[in-house]
């Protein structure tokens, strides 16, 4: 089966995620360091199966957020994101 | 009929076992050949393929696919392990052996160095020892049961080292960095071993 039929974008990744940051990352925009586009991070296209998380720019490909948790390591390459805009959450029941 | 006692044949069950040894520790045999990747498969046209061999100093010994197809071929018949536990048994294929091209390389100046780096189209990076791809342990292979090796697994070649998990039989290669000293790829920064033994589980950095 290719790659792509298996390809399932950054969203996948929501938990992976929540254990680097506080906040909700797949709501974030990520600016891609290799072509400068800034996008949902949930828009990423997510490879690497069992091995690590892998998320790619869909418009050039490149790996903006490598990850991979190993016995007692998390790993992470992020210098593929250039700059990550993480929006204020509001908690329910709380106003803005 | 089996010299094995009734009593063993029986706590056996019926599930049909893999031969005793030919399976690591940790790895259970599937009859599937698993398609797993760390990016979107590259397509690559036989016309703009060719396979580089770079030495320590700048210099590099290069084949065009043409080139690659008239070295002499070998059809190693191999078992492959992958590190997330699944092994295939008996699977076959068709290559050049990675000594012929690091003899080539060598008899126009291109040598050295104690590991390397294989690099591939899409960006995906391994490293290993130079003795584990030496002594007719790796190939560049372009076959595979009889057929082309699909893009999916890595077609139109990919590197084949069945004695280490298979993360290190980087699909799409196009060539091999020689290094003087030792320099983790793709999945190696992220944790995983720099030489990955699955007869000694060496699946992450730190196994010894």
């Amino acid at each position: 089966m290719p790659a792509e039929n298996m390809r399932v974008d950054g969203n996948a990744a929501a938990g992976a995620l929540r254990e680097l940051f506080a906040r909700d990352l797949t709501v974030a925009t990520a600016t891609c360091a290799g072509c400068g586009t800034a996008r949902a991070v949930g828009e990423l296209l997510m490879y690497g199966g069992p091995m690590g998380v892998v998320l790619r720019c869909p418009g050039c490909d490149s790996p903006m957020l490598r990850m991979a948790s190993t016995p007692g390591w998390l790993r992470v390459d992020a210098s593929g994101i250039s700059l990550l805009a993480i929006p204020e959450q509001v908690s329910r029941g709380q106003s803005p | 009929m089996s010299d094995q006692p009734f009593i063993a044949r029986g706590f056996r069950g019926r599930r049909p076992q893999a031969p005793p040894g030919r399976v690591p520790p940790g790895q259970y045999e599937t009859k599937d050949f698993p398609v797993l990747s760390a990016g979107p498969t590259p397509r690559t046209s036989l016309a703009h393929w060719d396979f580089t061999i770079r030495g320590l100093d700048g210099k590099s010994a290069r084949w065009s696919w043409e080139e690659l197809q008239a070295l002499p071929h070998e059809t190693p018949t191999v078992d492959i392990h992958c590190v997330t536990k699944w092994s295939k048994l008996d699977t076959t294929w068709e290559g050049v052996s990675v000594d012929t091209l690091l003899n080539a390389a060598a008899g126009i100046g291109v040598a050295g160095g104690s590991h390397i780096l294989a690099f591939c189209d899409g960006g995906y990076t391994t490293n290993l020892p130079l003795a584990d791809v030496t002594g007719g342990k790796a190939w560049v292979a372009f076959r595979y049961d009889g057929a082309p090796l699909p893009p999916e697994h890595g077609g139109p070649a990919r590197l084949l080292v069945p004695h280490l998990y298979f993360w290190k039989s980087a699909k799409w290669i196009r060539g091999l960095q020689l290094l003087a000293t030792d320099e983790p790829g793709f999945w190696e920064q992220l944790g995983y071993h720099d030489r990955g033994d699955p007869w000694h589980e060496q699946r992450y950095q730190g196994d010894p």
